[in-house]
């Protein structure tokens, strides 16, 4: 069970909080924009390098189960498709309950993650598993709508049961500079989440530059984000390594400055258990072992599961595995 | 001035590329003379489970094309191997100790061999498939269907004649193929996935590892997602016991063909013999279906 600790923030607290971490009387976007654009600047090619670097370790062994069976805890199932039925989402919940019909000791994914009308039906479906139900809300995928249609959409999610919200920022706004117009509205949808946990969609695939992706990391902490998320996984490129490294490096520099943890989650393309480990690598060398836990690191993946169950299933058997062993999702 | 050889790097095939083996291990290659003649990737069985990847990823369009196109592609194969003629006497020669004379004919023979098969992949249904008669008003028909991904053991001995004997069968079905080459006599073979590379073969339909079969027959025996193994290359194999690799295959109920027994050990058959449609029928599943007779 995924113990996720929760605080309920207004709007107003996150903006006072907001001018003590800058030093200001008044939170302007010139303020913002003056603290983002100080923040020191990506050295692309050793951040590309050091990523490429530690992808290259080799687990194996004990610690590779320790690694497939910690990555499964970490995965936020998802299914975000417009032709996503009430029975395909009952089904990937069975999926989250027994991953692995072969072998009852396989741990379960952290979260099932929908859209905002199917979370009623993940919530009845996972019961009182544990199993967190995690939706997209905020006119997912592109963030496009009304700051009324936003809050109404994220209310509706959290009313039907909704442990986690998934919003994404305003990318417009970001790349036009109006970075006010971005703190408001994550901070406007953590109030709109209560308890529920609020992760920071940042869609790093249209930010364009590394220094971007460290700009709006800052940003969504600072507004009050509980994780922050690399992707829709509706844009190419989805989650990489090196974006999350950065990120990473951000959440450890931010619990530095105010003493808060925030939660790292990198979601799409990541397809298999090799690409997994080196996540898991990465969490642990750069941001740190408390980050090596369901509270504080996700993936967001569907097919990611079958690959580490086969992986885990030729581990305990001995003999590779084959599609014809797990669901066909 | 004297021109230095352009020496050729023998690989595997595997999903229609040719990778070194993923182990960066090679093995010396010496002819039946004890000459050496080359170094060849010694597969592992990591190899072995990429090329039963790539074999299940190119079954759908292999299986799915018509026993026309698959005829057409397999007698392409035939082309290019006599095309390739001289070069496979000469490897033929070198690899089984034969005269010029031998090894030219076990060449012709083994090109003759794909024909055959080719000729038989649209024969196949009406040969083992029938119309049924049911006390009904029903069609019922039996078809024969593709068994999936086939994990091939090639012969010790026949290095080519051997190897299109074994291979030839299992994609005139439809079927895709992970081999393991002859340990000692891999170079035709490894020729041999040059000619499959350059003939419309789609990649993946056939890989060839060379490797030492006592190291990855096991895994192969063992793997889930392969639906069947042909064990004729167990017969003279180092290390290998082919009941051990029958019970590893009865994991996920493989088909398997089983060697050929003198005295209740496996030897090599007489590939110079009519093949008839023993390797056709190991691996193909019968398929039977009812349909109403209406108006």
């Amino acid at each position: 069970m995924v113990t996720v600790s929760t605080t309920t923030r207004t709007a107003q607290d996150l903006t006072a909080q907001a001018r003590d971490v800058l030093g200001v009387s008044r939170l302007t976007n010139h303020a913002l924009t003056s603290w983002l654009h100080g923040l020191p600047g990506v050295d692309q090619v050793g951040c590309e390098a050091r990523a490429a670097a530690l992808g290259t370790r080799s687990v194996k062994t004990t610690s590779k189960a320790w690694a497939i069976d910690t990555a499964i805890g970490m995965i936020d199932l998802t299914t975000l498709e417009g032709s996503d039925t009430v029975g395909k989402v009952r089904s990937l919940c069975a999926k989250a309950l027994v991953p692995d019909a072969l072998d009852p000791r396989t741990p379960r994914p952290a979260a099932i993650c929908v859209y905002g009308d199917m979370v009623a039906t993940a919530k009845a479906a996972l019961g009182d598993s544990g199993i967190h139900v995690a939706a997209v809300a905020t006119a997912f995928p592109s963030g496009r709508a009304s700051m009324a249609v936003k809050l109404a959409d994220t209310r509706d999610a959290v009313e039907a049961g909704a442990d986690e919200i998934d919003m994404v920022i305003d990318r417009g706004a970001f790349l036009s500079g109006d970075y006010l117009t971005v703190f408001n509205q994550i901070a406007e949808v953590k109030q709109a989440c209560g308890a529920a946990h609020l992760k920071v969609i940042m869609e790093t695939g249209e930010l364009v530059t590394y220094d971007n992706v460290r700009r709006a990391s800052y940003l969504s902490m600072l507004a009050g984000g509980d994780f922050i998320k690399t992707s829709t996984g509706k844009v190419q490129p989805a989650a990489t390594l090196p974006v999350t490294l950065i990120m990473l490096e951000a959440v450890r520099d931010w619990r530095e400055l105010t003493g808060v943890q925030v939660g790292v989650k990198p979601a799409g393309g990541i397809k298999t258990t090799k690409d997994a480990i080196k996540y898991l690598v990465m969490v642990s060398e750069v941001a740190g072992d408390d980050w090596l836990s369901p509270e504080w690191f996700r993936f967001g993946a569907s097919s990611l599961l079958n690959d580490l169950i086969l992986q885990r299933q030729k581990l305990t058997t001995g003999a590779y595995s084959g599609a014809d062993y797990v669901t066909i999702d | 001035m004297t021109r230095l050889d352009v020496r050729k790097t023998y690989k595997l095939y595997i999903g229609g590329a040719f990778p070194r083996s993923e182990s960066g291990r090679t093995y010396e290659v010496v002819s039946a003379k004890g000459e050496f003649l080359a170094n060849a990737a010694m597969g592992s069985r990591k190899d072995v489970r990429d090329a039963v990847v790539a074999a299940r990823g190119a079954l759908a369009k292999w299986s799915g094309a018509t026993a026309y196109n698959r005829g057409q592609v397999l007698y392409r194969v035939a082309e290019v191997l006599e095309g390739r003629r001289a070069q496979f006497i000469e490897e033929v020669a070198a690899s089984e100790g034969l005269t010029p004379r031998a090894a030219g004919a076990s060449v012709d023979a083994a090109i003759d061999r794909v024909v055959w098969y080719a000729g038989w992949t649209d024969k196949i249904a009406q040969v083992l498939g029938n119309l049924n008669p049911v006390a009904g008003p029903f069609f019922n028909v039996s078809a024969p269907e593709p068994t999936g991904v086939v994990g091939v053991l090639a012969p010790q001995t026949s290095s080519l004649l051997g190897l299109v004997s074994v291979v030839a069968p299992v994609i005139a079905a439809g079927n895709t193929a992970v081999v393991v080459t002859s340990a000692s006599r891999p170079l035709p073979a490894v020729t041999f996935s040059e000619v499959l590379a350059t003939s419309d073969v789609p990649g993946g339909v056939v890989n060839i590892v060379t490797a030492q079969t006592a190291e990855v027959a096991t895994w192969l025996a063992a793997h889930r997602d392969v639906n069947a193994v042909d064990l004729t290359g167990v017969a003279g194999a180092d290390g290998v016991d082919w009941a051990a690799l029958e019970r590893e295959a009865a994991g996920n109920l493989k088909r398997v063909l089983r060697p050929v027994l003198s005295d209740g050990v496996p030897v090599e058959p007489d590939w110079t013999a009519d093949p008839g449609l023993t390797r056709i029928r190991a691996f193909v599943e019968t398929k039977t279906v009812w349909h109403p007779k209406g108006l």
